[in-house]
């Protein structure tokens, strides 16, 4: 129980990742859901750096980072993703002066 | 304080459970605070709480170089990019959107369902690992993550490279000002 093993952060982690999709699902302010897709790519980042201590591969050179390497790429991928996301929805609320997302069924603006 | 954990990654000794319990308390309040909070400024405040616990996470796993990325990058950088992003979107940043009781529930048992399956087939599952890597004794980190970038992870680095181009010109040119 005092021991922190990898368990315990698997598990933090899938508390961290009910909450993102908690929050994709109940938010309708376009931004609310991309705070929760943050939230998902960090439970995941946690798994990838917990399997990294925990469980990592032989002795040849690279294989002791893997995890941390999909860690950085997770965090790349996270801002790339959020600076498209803004943009769409400025350009969105600049249509319909609004980012509730009930309102955006139409693609042509 | 995270200067105090990065010099005790080697060896955490008996305040490891401490620390761990704090940062994940903290990690899981502010995450599921994210999930109840309404207000929209109030969400990107405890996003930032969360962010922090998973860097102080990062360094207790003693991946001090991930840790400081995860500040810099995502508490320094998505979170600002996130906050202008409210700031340009609503005339009243303290705009609040009603969501029905049952949309609550719904996400909420869906969740839980969620966390339920996998917690149960994490504990029927043996993750013994060949127990925790010495960090520091064996090998320099940031200098083994470089190498590793420069020649396992050569294309995934270019490619993100190239992925970050695109998305600059991209969000450049569709958040650019319509000529009426």
């Amino acid at each position: 129980m005092f021991e922190i093993g990898i368990m315990h952060f698997v598990v933090l982690s899938v508390v961290v990742f009910a909450a993102g999709i908690c929050t994709l699902l109940t938010k309708r302010n376009a931004i609310g859901i991309l705070i929760g897709i943050e939230l998902i790519m960090n439970a995941a980042g946690i798994n990838f750096v917990a399997y990294n201590r925990y469980v990592w591969g032989g002795g040849e050179a690279g294989s002791l980072i893997d995890g941390q390497i999909f860690t950085i790429f997770i965090i790349v991928l996270a801002a790339a993703e959020a600076a498209i996301a803004l943009a769409i929805f400025l350009n969105f609320y600049n249509t319909f002066s609004s980012i509730d997302v009930e309102r955006a069924d139409e693609m042509k603006g | 304080m995270y200067l105090l954990l990065a010099a005790q990654s080697i060896d955490l000794g008996p305040v490891q459970p401490l620390l761990f319990y704090g940062l994940a308390l903290l990690l899981a309040i502010s995450a599921w605070s994210v999930v109840l909070s309404d207000n929209i400024v109030r969400m990107a405040v405890f996003l930032l709480l969360a962010l922090g616990a998973v860097g102080g996470l990062y360094f207790m796993l003693a991946a001090e170089f991930l840790a400081a990325v995860q500040l810099i990058v995502y508490a320094g950088g998505t979170l600002i990019l996130i906050v202008f992003g409210v700031m340009l979107t609503s005339k009243n940043p303290f705009l609040q959107f009603r969501v029905k009781l049952w949309e609550r529930m719904v996400a909420l048992a869906l969740a839980l369902t969620i966390c339920g399956f996998l917690i149960f087939a994490l504990v029927n599952t043996p993750l013994d690992g060949n127990g925790p890597l010495a960090p520091e004794a064996e090998y320099e980190q940031v200098q083994e993550i470089g190498k590793s970038l420069l020649s396992t992870y050569l294309v995934p680095f270019e490619v993100a490279a190239v992925l970050l181009l695109v998305v600059m010109i991209g969000a450049a040119y569709m958040a650019r000002r319509r000529a009426q």
